[in-house]
């Protein structure tokens, strides 16, 4: 193969890591407003849950099948791993997407079987975001693989390590939801949203310090990694908690953004530290980045393609955001 | 029983994309009919061609949202079905594959929305544009997905090393030898599958007399579009054929059920092919023809399929009776073709019951030819993956067992049967609702919407209970 000019698989990662944090932040927001959705005060309080995310699901969830196909071309080894090892967490994630995404639309149309589609974003929507917990939580825990092919069993990657990260990210997903909601709704249903916040945050505070003590016992390399002397990737977890302190005050205060801005900066620090706890290895325990990449010419013929068109949909994004910004009033949906 | 996830995957996959297929094949051709009616309003100021097109952007909406929601599995089938194949292909299929993403990604971003929200919100001449932009989008889509396909059957451009597939030419791998007539018979039948729908519903629309007038230059046009597009999409299967022929004579025997290699072969018109004794029961054929068809030479030689092992030849009935029911439906589709030429007569066709309601009932087959089609080529190119590359049982995750494979065959199902029911449900309502007046348009363009495919569509669930 051609020699390298430069190492294209570094410039890779970083534009699949920002791909993934994007649909994290992105997609958690609109995936809280269905784990959030049983527990709506009211019908019209699910209305303007709906409404307000109505606009921009389609285009978050687009980053997903961009990771996908992505990652396929760019580190072929995670793809060709991560999917047969989570085989039947992949199916439940893809069987809750579509369950939630046919609810945004038939739900403002259906009358007397509005409460199938209320069900179906709930389940949909929750069981999307434990089985991407559940996928963090495998990633931690490593893989069974030999040869560069995996060779473990269909459920080593549920255990009571993985449910925990499961069901953590639904709490995350939750608390992105409410903050979200705070900042796009009024009146009794904000009032709400200030309520459950606090609750929701208390419940990925723990998960988060459960997670932090229990992953260097599951990983050595992680344990070496924090532990081994004073390192400046001790400020990560430090700036996550400044956040959700911040997002305490804000709330405390009944600030309309800025609980939000700071449940984005607790996903990301949180986010940056899982990077910092396992960089470089991509297919734990073994298989580093470079390991995992493809030619450096499918790297390089793939990027000219995304490098143009990254920009017009950040921008097309950011459009789409300012049109539909300020409060959803109760009843009057855009339907 | 011992279940094996080999077969239950190719079955997973083969309904996935079965699936998913008929969501495209509708949409693509739907788009450029689309921008022609965008063209003409733009042109001629002739209110007709807005209402009709105003109706029919409101159908793709629907399709469209329902080709991404169940296209969504596609993406991940790869991996965790065949990761052996994928890992193994990457370096090619990755990159090819991600365009296909990438084109719908842009195409979306850019001009969907407009074209399906912005009607009133951009002058004229930019809605146009953008119902070029999404036809022309579909298109490249298509290429890229095509391209893939169509390098799995006549893989080119790469070299294996170290057991890994690497490209040594993106042109001779991306344009393979079986790109161009896969990509213009695919392109064809989307056409005649968008024309025979358009049929179909404006057929069942002129039976019922309602907003005739819009319908019977929808009929019209669409008839001229068939009458063309059958006989070429005849021309473009025959040369397909050919092509297989050169590059996999394997799968062409199991198409003619031939399995002695002859000079002067016969073309079989029917037989129940028998895999287990090697030979057809109850032929009816035609002395010569295959030869003259397939070489151009009556005394042509036909390779038959005991030239490889029997474990190598794939399911010869499967691809037999497959590639009748398509040339079958392209000779009804023919037969419609001529009939709507002879009725032009005086309009005739406009009072013909039979015709019409014979168009009502051809609206539901274009998809089946297509798929009938894919089955043809796709388990024809059996036991091989990647032809003369990989075979099934090398391509498939080791890890996989049948019960796994069993368990997400009826989870898809299952999900996909829930999806379509509603979809199908929603979509007869839409076309129920029929085309607006000129004065429901004035009043439907202050409504605000959501910029997302299915709300386009602006039908309702449920009759309106009235209290």
């Amino acid at each position: 193969m051609s020699d390298p000019v430069f190492d294209l698989t570094i410039i890779w990662a970083v534009i699949i890591a920002f791909g993934i944090i994007m649909y994290v932040l992105m997609d958690g927001f609109d995936l809280g407003q269905g784990i959030l959705f049983p527990f709506a005060p009211s019908e019209d309080a699910r209305d303007v849950m709906m409404n307000s995310v109505a606009p921009v699901w389609d285009g978050n969830e687009t980053w997903l099948i961009l990771g996908g196909a992505g990652l396929l071309a760019a580190f072929p080894l995670v793809y060709a791993v991560f999917l047969p090892a989570l085989y039947i967490g992949v199916f439940l994630l893809l069987a809750g997407l579509i369950f939630r995404g046919v609810a945004f639309e038939f739900r403002f149309k259906a009358r007397s079987s509005r409460y199938v589609w209320n069900w179906s974003f709930a389940i949909g929507s929750t069981v999307a975001a434990f089985a991407q917990g559940a996928v963090v939580g495998a990633y931690i825990q490593g893989f069974a693989v030999a040869d560069f092919v995996y060779i473990g069993g269909a459920f080593d990657w549920l255990t009571p390590f993985t449910v925990l990260t499961g069901l953590g990210l639904v709490a995350g997903y939750a608390l992105l939801g409410s903050t979200w909601l705070i900042m796009k709704s009024e009146g009794d249903i904000q009032d709400w949203a200030y309520r459950i916040t606090p609750w929701l945050l208390i419940a990925v505070l723990v998960v988060f310090a459960i997670v932090s003590v229990w992953t260097p016992f599951i990983d050595p390399f992680v344990a070496d990694r924090w532990f081994s002397g004073i390192s400046y990737i001790w400020l990560l977890p430090l700036l996550a908690l400044l956040c959700a302190f911040w997002l305490m005050r804000s709330v405390h205060q009944r600030r309309d953004g800025s609980p939000f801005v700071a449940t984005m900066g607790m996903f990301i620090f949180t986010y940056l530290g899982l990077i910092a706890s396992k960089f470089p290895y991509v297919v734990p325990p073994d298989y580093t980045l470079w390991d995992a990449s493809s030619a450096h010419e499918s790297q390089l013929f793939l990027l000219l393609g995304l490098l143009f068109v990254i920009p017009i949909v950040l921008v097309y994004t950011a459009w789409t955001y300012w049109v539909f910004r300020g409060k959803v009033k109760a009843g009057v949906g855009y339907h | 029983m011992e279940l094996d996830p080999i077969l239950l995957s190719r079955i997973q996959f083969a309904f996935v994309v079965s699936f998913h297929a008929i969501f495209p094949v509708f949409t693509i051709g739907l788009a450029s009919y689309i921008a022609l009616l965008e063209g003409l309003s733009f042109k001629t100021q002739n209110p007709v061609w807005e209402r009709l097109s105003r109706f029919w952007v409101q159908v793709f909406a629907v399709v469209f949202g329902m080709g991404v929601v169940s296209g969504i599995v596609m993406a991940f089938q790869f991996g965790t079905n065949w990761s052996v194949f994928s890992y193994t292909s990457a370096n090619f299929l990755g990159p090819v594959l991600s365009y296909e993403v990438i084109t719908a990604f842009f195409l979306e971003a850019a001009f969907l929305g407009v074209l399906l929200f912005g009607r009133d919100k951009v002058p004229q001449g930019i809605h146009f544009l953008s119902a070029i932009m999404v036809a022309l989008g579909t298109f490249i889509s298509s290429f890229w997905i095509l391209s893939a396909n169509s390098w799995m059957h006549t893989p080119a451009g790469v070299e294996m090393v170290n057991g890994l597939i690497y490209v040594t030419s993106w042109s001779e791998a991306i344009f393979n030898p079986s790109l161009w007539p896969r990509f213009f018979h695919m392109g064809i039948a989307s056409f005649l599958t968008g024309a025979f729908v358009v049929c179909g519903v404006s057929a069942w629309y002129i039976l019922r007399q309602k907003d005739t007038d819009v319908h019977k230059k929808a009929l019209s046009m669409s008839l001229w579009l068939i009458l063309i597009a059958v006989p070429a999409q005849i021309y473009v299967g025959h040369a397909h054929g050919i092509n297989s022929f050169e590059h996999q004579p394997m799968k062409v025997a199991a198409m003619e059920g031939a399995w002695e290699t002859k000079t002067n072969a016969p073309l079989v018109l029917f037989a129940i092919p028998d895999q287990e004794n090697q030979r057809n029961r109850w032929e009816v054929s035609v002395p010569g023809l295959a030869s003259l068809v397939l070489t151009h030479d009556i005394d042509g030689e036909v390779p038959g399929l005991k030239e490889i092992p029997r474990e190598m030849q794939p399911p010869v009935a499967i691809v037999f009776f497959a590639f009748r029911i398509m040339v079958g439906i392209g000779l009804i589709m023919l037969f419609f073709a001529i009939a709507g030429l002879v009725l032009r007569r005086k309009d005739a066709y406009l009072r013909t019951p039979w015709f019409l309601n014979g168009l009502k009932w051809m609206s539901l087959s274009p998809f089946i030819a297509v798929l009938a089609g894919w089955f043809v080529t796709e388990v024809g190119r059996a036991p091989w993956l990647i032809y003369e590359v990989m075979t099934h049982s090398e391509g498939i995750t080791p890890s996989l067992t049948g019960g796994m494979a069993l368990f997400t065959l009826i989870g898809y199902i299952m999900v996909y049967a829930m999806v379509f029911a509603a979809g199908v449900y929603y979509l007869l309502r839409v076309i129920a609702s029929g085309v607006l007046s000129e004065n429901e348009i004035r009043k439907s363009q202050s409504h605000q919407r959501p910029k997302r495919p299915l709300s386009a569509a602006d039908a309702d669930w449920e009759e309106e209970h009235t209290s």
